[in-house]
C-alpha cells in the first residue's frame, strides 16, 4: 500500500484577512517603505563609519554601477525615469565634490541627503503590491485552471472539461510536518526556505501556502520574473517583493535586507530561497546565499531587544525541498553549470521563460502528462537551527528547553554583534542543508539517473567530469541485468540511510526493483526533446543526453553513494 | 564595558585541575574572580582549605567546587582544562547546564573519537575525518555552547607557574570571545594573540606533540642539534599537511600555536610527550611509562588516531607512520630512525 498523503484542504488559520499580516503590511505600505528607507539609511551609516569620504565612495561606485547596468543590462520591467534619477544623482554629487568650503559634517549631510533618495527609491521599488483581490482571483485561477487540465487529461471525454475526479493534490503531494507548520504561524513568525530547482517553485509554493490553510507569505522574487506580464501579476498577487540581481552595490543590498528584516518583525512569513538562484547542477543547495538568513537572525534579536520575549516574537524556519522528475529548465541550467565550472570565458544568464507562450505550453504538458511533484515540509527550528517543540520552545538534543535570546547575550545583556550573527548566520545555513538532505525524497528517476551515471563513471574511470559529458552517446549502453544489480545496491544503501533518518522515499519507491526502473525510466526528464535515460530495443539502458543524466544524477549528491562504486 | 558589580559575569570557571588548569587559574585570579571544578570531593576540599590543588599551590582567592550546576550558574565564561580521555564524559557532564550564553575556552591539546556504539580506536582500522572531534567539536556537539575558544601556544605549566614570560594564542570563530579571552588573561608577563581559525589552532597543538615525542626519543638517543632542527623542519611539514587534510589552515601551523608550540616542547624536559618518547629510547616500555606517570601524554592517543585516519585517507607521513610502529609495534627507535633517514624526501618545502 501506498502511504496516504495529506489530501483534505485545511481551514484557514487566520479566516478574516484583514488579519494576515500581509493585508496589514498592504496598509501601511507608506509608512512601512519610509521606515525601512530610514533604517537602511542608518545602516549604511554605520557601516561606513559615518565617514563623508567613505560614503561618497560608495555612493560614486553605486552611481557608476547603475549607469552601466542602465546601460548594459536594460530590461523591460525597468522605469523609464531610471536615467533622469541617476543624472541627478551625479549632479547632486558633483556639486559636493566642487564646493570645497563645506567642512566635514557640512559634507556628511550633504551626502546623506542623496542616500536617503536613492534608498527611498529602493526600498520603493523592492516594496510589494499586495492586493487582496487579486490574489483571491489568482488564487482561484490557479486551482481552477490546474484542475480543469488535469481532468481533461486524465478522465477520457467530452464532459471530462467539468469533472472533478482529479484534483491538484493528487498531482501534487505534500507530506511531512504541515500541522506544526499551521499551529505555529498562527503563535510566531515562519521563514520558509525550500530548495530550488525550477521557475514553477514559487507558484508552487504559493499554492501550497494556501491549500494549507496559511494567510500568503512575502518573498523576495526575482526582477527578472517581472519582465513578464502574466508572472508579474501572479507575483505581485502573492505578496512578492522585488529582487534585482543586477544591483550588487552596497545601497540596494542594504535595503533589501533591512526591508526583509523589517518584514518579519512586522509579523509577515517569509519565504526564502536560500540558494540564492535555482541549482544550476540539480543538486541539493550545499552553499547558501546568506544575505537573506542573516535578517532572520537580526529580526529575531531585534525582537529580543524590544523586549518581545514570548512566542508572538518568535522567528521560526522551516525548511521545504521540492521533488521533481522534470525540471523543464534543466538543459539550460546544466549547460550554465559546465560552463560555469569549466571555466568557459562566456557565460550569460539566460532565461528560457521567456515569454508567456512558452510557459503555457509549458504548464499543459505538466497537467496534461503524469509527473508527480512531492512537497516535503521539513521541522521548525529556531533562527540557531535548534528544533522547537508543539509549543515553539526550543530544545537542545537531549530535549532540554533552552532560550534562543541567550545566544545574543554577552554579560548578562543583549549586544549587537554583526561577527557573532555572521558566524550564526552560517551555522544556520549548515543545518538548513543538513535539514534538506534528510526531508528530501527519493524519486525513481532520480535512483535510475543516478546509477547509470555512475556506472558509466565506473567505466571511463579516467575521464574527468567534462570528458565524460561529451562522449558519444550511441557509445553508450548499460545491460539491464547490470543496471538492475546496481540499482539495487544504492537503494539497499538509501533504505539504510532511511532507517538512520538521513533521507526519506518517495511511497512508488517501494515496489518491486523492476517496477521501479520502469517508473524511473518512464518519468526521468520526460518531456526533454533528448531524453537522459531509456531503455533501447535490445532491453539495454541508454542516454540520449548525458549532462541532462548528469543533472538528473546530481539530485542524490550529497549522501556519499558514489563511493559504492 | 558594561562590566558591572553582579558577582555571576565576574567570577570565571576552570574546570580541570591539572597542571595546565591550576596555571591558567592563577593567571585569570590576578584579574577576576576564580571558581575552579574538580570531580573529588577531597581535592575541592582542600582548595577551599589549604588553596592547593594535588599539592600545586593555587591563588588564595580561589574556590572550588565539585558540582557542575554550581559552576555553571555562577559563571558566564568556563575554562575547560582536562585531558581528552575525560573531555567528552565532562562536557556530557555539564551539558544539562550550560546555556548559549557560556563562553566556554579549552586548553586541551588532544582529540576525541565519535564512533558508533560499540567501537572502540582498538576495534576501528580506518578512521573518517568525520568520526575525529577536536575539543571545540566536541563541546559543540554535546552542549548548546556555540561560542566556543580554545587556547594553545607554548605554555609549560611550570614555567607559567615560575611567572616568566610566554604567549598564548586564543583561537575562535567568534571576535567576542577572542576579545574576552584577551581581557582575562593578558599581563605584562602573558601575551595573547587571537586566531580566527579554531580547527587550524587545535590541530597545531594536537599533532606538534606527536613530534615532541619524537623529538624525545632522538634526545633518549643522545642525538644532537642537527638531528633536532632536521626532525622539528620535516615535522612541520608532515603537520602542515595533516592538518590541511585535517581541516585546519596552513598559517595556524606556522604560528605560535604550531611552530610555537612545537620548538617549546620539543626541547623541554618538562613536556610529557618529550618525556615519553625520552624514556622510550632509554629502553622503558610503553606500558611503564604511562603507568609511572601523573598526567596523560595526549601525543601517544593522537598517534593512534593519525594512524587510523592516514588509512582511511590514503595519506602518508612518516614520522607519525614510525613512531606509531615503535610506540604500538614494538618496533625498535633506532630502526625507525634508519627508515626516515633513508625515506626518500627530496622536497624541501611543498606546501606554501
Amino acid at each position: 500500500m501506498e502511504e496516504k498523503y495529506i489530501k483534505h484542504r485545511y481551514e484557514p488559520i487566520l479566516p478574516s484577512k484583514d488579519e494576515w499580516p500581509v493585508v496589514k503590511l498592504a496598509r501601511e505600505r507608506k509608512e512601512f517603505v519610509s521606515r525601512v528607507s530610514a533604517s537602511a539609511q542608518d545602516k549604511i551609516l554605520t557601516l561606513t563609519g559615518k565617514n563623508p569620504d567613505i560614503l561618497k565612495e560608495e555612493l560614486e561606485t553605486t552611481l557608476y554601477r547603475e549607469k552601466l547596468r542602465i546601460k548594459q543590462n536594460p530590461w523591460v520591467v525597468d522605469p523609464d525615469d531610471e536615467g533622469e534619477f541617476w543624472g541627478k544623482v551625479k549632479a547632486a554629487l558633483l556639486q559636493i565634490n566642487s564646493e570645497t568650503k563645506l567642512n566635514r559634517s557640512k559634507r556628511l549631510e550633504a551626502y546623506k541627503e542623496i542616500l536617503e533618495r536613492i534608498t527611498n527609491r529602493y526600498s520603493e521599488e523592492i516594496a510589494s503590491n499586495f492586493n487582496h483581490q487579486h490574489y483571491k482571483f489568482t488564487r482561484s485561477v490557479v486551482t481552477y485552471g490546474f484542475s480543469r487540465l488535469l481532468n481533461a487529461a486524465r478522465v477520457k471525454g467530452f464532459k471530462s472539461i467539468f469533472s472533478n475526479q482529479y484534483t491538484l493534490q493528487d498531482k501534487i503531494q505534500i507530506t511531512g510536518e504541515t500541522d506544526q507548520l499551521r499551529d505555529l504561524a498562527t503563535k510566531g513568525t515562519i521563514v520558509m526556505v525550500p530548495t530550488h530547482f525550477s521557475n514553477l517553485d514559487s507558484i508552487l509554493i504559493g499554492w501550497i501556502i494556501s491549500v494549507l490553510g496559511l494567510p500568503p507569505f512575502i518573498y523576495g522574487a526575482g526582477l527578472n520574473l517581472f519582465n513578464i506580464s502574466i508572472f508579474a501579476y501572479f507575483m505581485n498577487a502573492l505578496g512578492a517583493y522585488k529582487v534585482d540581481r543586477r544591483k550588487k552595490n552596497l545601497m540596494y543590498l542594504e535595503t533589501l535586507k533591512t526591508y526583509s528584516k523589517e518584514a518579519i518583525q512586522f509579523g509577515c512569513h517569509s519565504l526564502f530561497f536560500p540558494g540564492g538562484t535555482r541549482s544550476r547542477s540539480g543538486m541539493i543547495e550545499s552553499k547558501l546565499k546568506l544575505g537573506l538568513l542573516s535578517t532572520a537572525i537580526e529580526a529575531q534579536r531585534t525582537n529580543y531587544q524590544n523586549d518581545i520575549n514570548d512566542i508572538s516574537g518568535k522567528i521560526f524556519i522551516v525548511p521545504v525541498t521540492i521533488n521533481y522528475h522534470f525540471v523543464l529548465e534543466a538543459p539550460s541550467l546544466i549547460k550554465d553549470y559546465l560552463s560555469i565550472t569549466g571555466q568557459e570565458r562566456y557565460y550569460k544568464e539566460n532565461d528560457e521563460f521567456s515569454n508567456s507562450y512558452k510557459i503555457s505550453k509549458f504548464l499543459v504538458k505538466f497537467f496534461t502528462k503524469g509527473s508527480d511533484i512531492s512537497v516535503s515540509v521539513g521541522k521548525a527550528m529556531d533562527v540557531l537551527g535548534n528544533y522547537v517543540d508543539e509549543n515553539g520552545d526550543s530544545l537542545d538534543k537531549y530535549g532540554r528547553k533552552i532560550d534562543p535570546r541567550d545566544y545574543f547575550i554577552s554579560n548578562n545583556q543583549i549586544t549587537v554583534d554583526q561577527q557573532r550573527e555572521e558566524e550564526y548566520t552560517n551555522m544556520l545555513g549548515k543545518r538548513i542543508v543538513e535539514e534538506f538532505h534528510k526531508i528530501n525524497r527519493v524519486f525513481s528517476s532520480h535512483l535510475v539517473a543516478f546509477t547509470a551515471f555512475e556506472l558509466i563513471k565506473q567505466r571511463n574511470n579516467k575521464l574527468d567530469l567534462f570528458d565524460l559529458i561529451r562522449l558519444p552517446e550511441e557509445e553508450i549502453f548499460l545491460p539491464y541485468q547490470e543496471f538492475k544489480e546496481a540499482c539495487e545496491m544504492v537503494y539497499q544503501r538509501i533504505l539504510a540511510l532511511k532507517a538512520d533518518g538521513q533521507i526519506n522515499i518517495a511511497p512508488h519507491m517501494k515496489r518491486s526493483m523492476d517496477e521501479i526502473i520502469s517508473h524511473g525510466l518512464d518519468n526521468v526528464g520526460m518531456y526533454h526533446a533528448k531524453r537522459p535515460l531509456i531503455k533501447n530495443r535490445q532491453g539495454d539502458i541508454v542516454t540520449e543526453d548525458m549532462s541532462l543524466l548528469y543533472f538528473y544524477h546530481n539530485r542524490l549528491h550529497g549522501y556519499g553513494l558514489e563511493k559504492l562504486f | 564595558m558594561a562590566l558591572k558589580n553582579s558577582s555571576k559575569s565576574s567570577t570565571i570557571g576552570v574546570v580541570g585541575v591539572g597542571s595546565f588548569g591550576t596555571a591558567i587559574a592563577n593567571m585569570l585570579a590576578e584579574k577576576s574572580k576564580v571558581m575552579v571544578y574538580a570531580r573529588k570531593p577531597e581535592v575541592v576540599d582542600e582548595i577551599n582549605t589549604q588553596s592547593s590543588a594535588q599539592g600545586k599551590a593555587l591563588h588564595a582567592s580561589i574556590q572550588g567546587t565539585f558540582d557542575p550546576e554550581t559552576l555553571c550558574k555562577e559563571c558566564n565564561i568556563l575554562f575547560f582544562m582536562v585531558p581528552s580521555s575525560g573531555f567528552q564524559e565532562v562536557a556530557r557532564k555539564f551539558a544539562p547546564f550550560l546555556h548559549p550564553y557560556h563562553l566556554v575556552i579549552h586548553g586541551t591539546k588532544g582529540l576525541c573519537l565519535n564512533l558508533p556504539e560499540g567501537q572502540t580506536l582498538d576495534t576501528v582500522k580506518k578512521i573518517k575525518r568525520s568520526q575525529i572531534l577536536t575539543m571545540s567539536e566536541v563541546i559543540q556537539q554535546e552542549t548548546v555552547a556555540v561560542r566556543v575558544g580554545c587556547l594553545a601556544g607554548p605554555n609549560l605549566a611550570r614555567e607559567l607557574s615560575k611567572g616568566q614570560p610566554a604567549a598564548t594564542v586564543i583561537a575562535s570563530k567568534y571576535n567576542e570571545v577572542i576579545m574576552e579571552g584577551q581581557r582575562l588573561l593578558r599581563s605584562d608577563k602573558f601575551q595573547v594573540y587571537g586566531n580566527s581559525d579554531i580547527i587550524g589552532v587545535e590541530l597545531s597543538g594536537v599533532l606538534k606533540n606527536i613530534i615532541a615525542i619524537a623529538s624525545g626519543a632522538l634526545a633518549g638517543l643522545g642525538l644532537g642539534e642537527n638531528a633536532r632542527g632536521l626532525l622539528i623542519s620535516r615535522g612541520m611539514v608532515e603537520m602542515a599537511h595533516l592538518s590541511n587534510a585535517l581541516g585546519g589552515s596552513l598559517k595556524s601551523v606556522i604560528g605560535l600555536a604550531g611552530i610555537g608550540d612545537l620548538v617549546a616542547t620539543c626541547n623541554s624536559v618538562d613536556s610529557r610527550n618529550f618525556t615519553v618518547g625520552y624514556r622510550l629510547a632509554k629502553g622503558e616500555s610503553l606500558t611503564e611509562i604511562q603507568a609511572s606517570m601523573e598526567e596523560v601524554a595526549e601525543g601517544v592517543n593522537t598517534v593512534k588516531i593519525i594512524k587510523g585516519f592516514l588509512e582511511a585517507a590514503d595519506l602518508r607521513a612518516p614520522i607519525t607512520e614510525n613512531l606509531y610502529r615503535v610506540l604500538f609495534e614494538d618496533l625498535e627507535i633506532e630502526e625507525a630512525l634508519q627508515f626516515l633517514m633513508k625515506y626518500p624526501f627530496n622536497v624541501d618545502v611543498d606546501f606554501v
